[in-house]
């Protein structure tokens, strides 16, 4: 017997699907459910009470229409009605109808939680499944906040059914994910847990989803599930095809609860226990046996179960990452998928074979298998396949095989899909930088790289590449010699004409004695260019031509030819024709001397982030390039190591945090200067005060040709703070925990907590990288007359910290009297032999002292008008910088510190506060008053204390806040 | 999208909004769309993923591999569609990365193999005309964008029990339904070919991944 009777239910609704299906046009279409509307209307307002059927059958008429893409904006009542219907059938429409088209409605809200309710205590399944299915589908927050305290509580009773107590499982994980606040963990959650042993297999499928999202959340409290999913699983894998009955899929046992098993156990190390771990190895080990028996079934279906608990299992084996033997079957069972037949599971092997490449046990067992990818990338015809084989190229690529992966990447460019080219790009420029031993290589593999692919070549590539011949002085005459080649090609991209003129006009001297590329032939080869190219690239090569009058003094007055043609100097263009007049001033007026000052060779570069790797990062997501951060010892070689690039530059990009955006040049952020050009007077003035040696944001120049600032040389003195260091200071006025500050090496966490005029602070620093900081130092200072307000007292820290390890600091406190600044907090560590010198406020304000205070509506008033003198009034009128939501506002001000009063303040809008800031020399009451104008987005702040510099202190740190 | 009229392309059922998981279901026969979106989307949004999704799926060759990387609108790399053909109809899935692929394919057979059951040899019209018992179904096996149940005799179960009761509750109401059968088969200019599902039912020639 078929489950589902065609045919049965409702006829009209059946003729006018039909009647739909037939029309011949939209319009005839909107026409007939017009008419259908103006129906449904008439009938829903008509006098006579409509009985459930017709009811039912209209609703589902609406449904039906809306499903066509039309609004739907009556009807709602009328399925809410049939939510009370003890028919199942009517009862059904109407919540299929509340989930499709109910919106935050709110007296509906209220009136469909209350059919839920009922339905919920029911006692018949049906009826509590179905209510169940609407909470999940809807998952409102005023859903959970009426039923999350309910439906744990279906979940876990004795005597409710299995379906219901699946759809249970599922409806709280909804609820869940959408209010995580609203669902309190509580004695239900052991008994979650023991779910995992249920006799019911739905049940468990159910509440193993329930149970991944929990834990992953908050691990400690659902730590037994380990043992728990163990044991289950060692069941399920152990048990014959026909032992799980239903649940065994194609012969293979509950598959999917198999693989949810092993996800969920991706969510915690591997296990402690002994015997749970030995129980574990001999599952996984059974699974991997199972792969290589002969097939129970031909079906598609049966491998594909199969599989799916194999790559489960070979995931959890890469998440463990510490069972050697595990990881190399693991490996060599990719490798058996890597030349299936079935695509599906080659694209699933490169895929997981990704992330077993950054695995130290099983890095040379990918290895092995470099043949076959490359293999995979030039033959595949998915292009999905092909993507994941590139990706893995990528992430086994090490010292050994990277000429080798670079060369296969470089060729399959050329005929590489158009929307993974840019990818690619990156990926070659990073693979080429990370393994270069040899950078007249490099130099050979990004200009290959342009030539090949020069529209996906993005800014990033092309700067890092001049980046380095900078900073390289063994490479640059190579650099030259080999742009210059390329360059005469017929038609080169512009990506090219730029690395050449820069390239040139830095080191062109270094090729110039070769007769064939003499100064004239290299400015002539450049300039014929000069025509084709964009304006940016125009203004660069003019920069060159600048720079070659230094280098080549013989082709001076050729090059003042061409500055000094109306083409150039009169160009429509402000930035060039300014240019062109400076440069052809400068030339003409400046001493050789002078001249060699001002176009003196570039410095190199600051150490930074490579900004190609932070391009791909944005591109693909933290997760696609950890590979690459694992291993940044390995980068020592082109960022620490380069003799001239040396530990200072790298100690003072650091102690700034460069910007990910890090230009070739640093200097892209100024603005053009003075839009119109400089009167012949000044010109002089102006070119020395902007591009001079002392001058570190030349603003003549977008490309920076000219600045030559000498790298700040960091010294033993403790940095000043960082410029962010006020605001990373202001997110701290509310909030007691967090973390401080962050960059490529380092991160700073806070948790502190105060108590009258005491406080407490720990500090955790934690090494970011692989590699041990050594002379590592923190001192933490008052400055000024701080001094004599605070009372600092620190511990200091062990001096070295290894790589990925966290040392903590504690530091205590004791407020003697108000105070307005913030101590100062210095580190000082090596980190691969540069210095790292770093300041920053720690986040100890006055309003940390505060007390919170009590008070009735009369009290408040009274007080209020006691502290009626002007200096002890601070005011505030400022714009809203975030959103005005009330209880982001009722959470700041509790954070402040202060008690929220309610009801004192006649206007509801508005806020009050009552505080004492405890010191030790005295105690300060402190009101305060927040008038928010959600209208104009403004607030007033009016704060009151007996003591002036507190008011305005406090009331200077709350601006910052809203 | 290829559509017979220029109508019921956007047959679709937005059932719920959830934020986290991202899972949608998609049937496509040529002129059918029976859209389940679990995320938050407007309208239009959702019928430029139905449009971009049929694109990305229709085009591409039997033998490749069933996995593709979502565009934008589906949220990025961080999740995939996932996809079988059978016949005239296309499920596609979309999760995210915390779903085995693999087994997302299995319960794609489980659904149609359900549905099967429940329709005797389902065909394209009986998705059309009872899109409200597809849902149902699928309510069984997926709700607000979770696994529910995988075992296809306890759906079948659980449906057959909502057919009973709805029977009981039809009392007289079976007579016109002979009717809207005739009515159905009458009003259509060809009758599709059943879907066919690997090991059922009968063979049809391109199907080379069912064999």
């Amino acid at each position: 017997m078929p489950a589902v009777s065609k045919g049965d239910g409702m006829r009209g609704l059946a003729v006018f699907i039909s009647d739909i299906r037939n029309c011949k046009s939209k319009e005839a279409e909107i026409k007939r459910i017009n008419k259908e509307l103006a129906n449904i209307r008439s009938k829903f307002k008509g006098d006579k009470a409509l009985d459930g059927y017709s009811k039912k059958k209209y609703v589902c008429k609406l449904l039906f229409i809306f499903l066509l893409g039309h609004d739907i904006d009556f009807g709602h009542m009328e399925a809410v009605n049939l939510l009370s219907s003890n028919k199942y059938t009517e009862k059904q429409i109407g919540y299929l109808f509340i989930s499709v088209l109910v919106n935050s409605n709110s007296e509906l809200i209220r009136l469909i939680n209350n059919a839920i309710k009922n339905d919920l205590s029911s006692r018949n399944p049906t009826f509590m499944c179905l209510a169940l299915h609407c909470i999940a589908n809807v998952g409102s927050r005023e859903m959970a906040e009426a039923f999350a305290g309910e439906i744990p509580r279906i979940l876990v009773a004795g005597d409710t059914m299995d379906s219901v107590k699946q759809s249970a499982a599922l409806c709280l994980l909804r609820l869940y994910k959408a209010s995580p606040d609203l669902v309190l963990m509580g004695e239900w959650t052991s008994r979650v847990v023991h779910l995992l042993n249920d006799q019911h297999m739905g049940v468990v499928t159910a509440a193993i989803s329930l149970i991944t999202c929990l834990s992953s959340k908050n691990p400690d409290e659902f730590k037994t599930c380990v043992s728990l999913a163990v044991s289950r699983l060692s069941r399920i894998v152990s048990s014959a095809s026909t032992d799980l009955q239903d649940y065994t899929y194609y012969f293979v046992p509950a598959p999917w609860l198999s693989c949810k098993l092993l996800r969920l156990l991706q969510c915690y190390p591997p296990p402690e226990d002994g015997a749970v771990k030995g129980r574990l190895v001999e599952c996984l080990e059974t699974i991997l046996n199972k792969a290589q028996e002969p097939p129970k079934s031909k079906k598609v279906q049966h491998s594909n179960a199969k599989n799916a608990i194999l790559f489960e299992a070979i995931s959890l084996i890469i998440h463990y990452d510490s069972e050697p033997n595990l990881l190399v079957r693991a490996c060599n069972q990719l490798g058996q998928f890597l030349q299936h037949r079935e695509t599906n599971l080659r694209y699933l092997a490169l895929e997981s074979m990704c992330t077993l490449a950054s695995s130290e046990f099983s890095h040379e067992a990918v290895k092995t298998h470099i043949e076959t990818v490359i293999n995979a990338l030039k033959t595949e015809r998915d292009v999905s396949v092909r993507q994941r084989a590139a990706d893995l190229l990528y992430a086994m690529c090490d010292r050994s095989n990277a000429k080798q992966i670079v060369a296969e990447m470089l060729s399959y460019l050329e005929t590489a899909d158009y929307s993974i080219r840019e990818e690619m790009v990156l990926k070659v420029a990073i693979l080429a930088e990370k393994y270069a031993v040899d950078y007249s290589w490099y130099v050979d593999t990004i200009l290959n790289l342009i030539r090949i692919a020069g529209d996906y070549v993005s800014e990033e590539v092309w700067y890092r590449v001049i980046q380095i011949v900078i900073n390289r002085d063994d490479v640059q005459g190579y650099a030259a010699k080999t742009v210059f080649e390329a360059l005469q090609a017929p038609a080169c991209h512009e990506n090219m004409v730029k690395v050449g003129g820069y390239i040139l006009g830095e080191f062109g001297n270094l090729i110039a004695g070769d007769p064939r590329s003499s100064p004239l032939v290299q400015f002539n080869l450049l300039h014929s260019k000069f025509h084709l190219c964009s304006v940016p690239t125009r203004a660069l090569l003019l920069s060159a031509y600048i720079k070659f009058i230094n280098l080549f003094p013989e082709t001076k007055a050729t090059i003042q030819e061409v500055l000094r043609s109306d083409s150039q100097i009169r160009n429509s263009d402000v930035e060039l024709q300014q240019r062109a007049v400076e440069y052809l001033k400068l030339s003409s007026i400046a001493s050789t001397d002078v001249l060699a000052t001002v176009l003196e060779e570039m410095p190199p570069f600051p150490e930074r982030e490579s900004s190609i790797l932070a391009k791909l990062k944005k591109k693909k997501g933290p997760g696609a390039v950890s590979v690459e951060l694992e291993d940044g010892k390995e980068r020592g070689e082109l960022n620490g190591g380069g003799d001239r690039g040396g530990d200072a530059a790298i100690a003072a990009s650091n102690a700034s945090t460069p910007s990910p955006s890090a230009d070739l040049l640093g200097l892209r952020s100024t603005a053009p200067v003075s839009g119109t050009t400089p009167s012949a007077g000044s010109l002089l003035v102006d070119v020395f005060s902007e591009a001079g040696p002392s001058a570190t944001s030349a603003g003549v120049n977008d490309d920076g040709f000219l600045s030559s600032a000498p790298p700040t040389v960091a010294s033993e003195d403790p940095a000043p703070p960082l410029p962010e260091s006020d605001e990373l200071l202001n997110k701290f006025v509310c909030k007691n925990n967090g973390v401080l500050f962050e960059n490529q090496l380092l991160q700073i966490g806070i948790k502190s907590e105060y108590r009258q005029n005491l406080g407490r602070m720990y500090l955790f620093y934690g090494n970011k990288t692989s590699v041990q900081f050594v002379s590592f130092n923190t001192t933490v200072s008052c400055p000024g007359e701080l001094q004599s307000q605070l009372n600092v007292q620190t511990k200091t820290v062990e001096p070295l910290v290894e790589g990925g390890a966290q040392v903590q600091q504690v530091i205590n406190i004791e407020c003697l009297t108000d105070f307005i600044d913030a101590p100062l907090l210095n580190i000082k560590f090596r980190y691969g032999g540069a210095l790292q010198n770093i300041s920053l406020k720690l986040p100890v304000t006055i309003n940390k002292f505060f007390q919170p205070t009590e008070m009735a509506a009369a009290d408040f008033f009274q007080r209020w008008k006691q502290l009626s003198q002007p200096q002890q009034e601070a005011q505030k009128i400022f714009k809203a910088s975030h959103g005005m939501d009330t209880e982001v506002l009722k959470a700041k001000l509790l954070g402040l510190g202060t008690a929220l009063l309610e009801n004192v303040d006649p206007n509801p809008e508005n806020y009050v506060c009552a505080g004492v800031i405890q010191t030790k020399a005295q105690q300060v009451g402190c009101l305060l008053r927040l008038e928010p104008n959600a209208q104009a987005q403004m607030y007033r702040l009016t704060l009151r204390s007996s003591k002036d510099t507190v008011s305005q202190r406090v009331c200077d740190l709350l601006a910052e806040q809203f | 999208m290829s559509v017979e009229k220029g109508h019921l392309d956007s047959f679709k059922h937005k059932c719920c909004e959830d934020l986290y998981q991202k899972l949608y279901i998609l049937v496509f026969p040529c002129t059918l769309t029976v859209f389940v979106i679990y995320v938050p989307q407007n309208e239009d949004t959702e019928q430029q993923i139905i449009r971009e999704t049929f694109h990305l799926v229709s085009k591409r060759d039997e033998n490749v591999c069933n996995f593709l990387e979502g565009g934008m609108l589906i949220g990025g790399s961080e999740n995939r569609l996932i996809y079988r053909h059978y016949a005239t109809l296309y499920f596609v899935f979309c999760v995210d990365s915390s779903e085995s692929e693999l087994g997302i394919l299995d319960l794609i057979q489980v659904f149609v193999e359900t549905l099967d059951k429940c329709f005797e040899n389902v065909c394209e019209l009986d998705l059309i005309f009872h899109v409200d018992k597809v849902h149902n179904i699928l309510a069984e096996m997926v709700m607000g964008g979770m696994v529910l149940e995988t075992n296809m005799n306890e759906i079948i179960i659980q449906v057959d029990a909502q057919n009973k009761m709805e029977k009981s509750e039809a009392g007289i109401a079976g007579a016109p339904a002979r009717a809207v059968s005739a009515v159905k088969n009458m009003n259509l200019p060809e009758m599709p070919r059943n879907i066919n599902i690997g090991d059922i039912s009968i063979k049809v020639p391109n199907l080379p991944s069912f064999k």
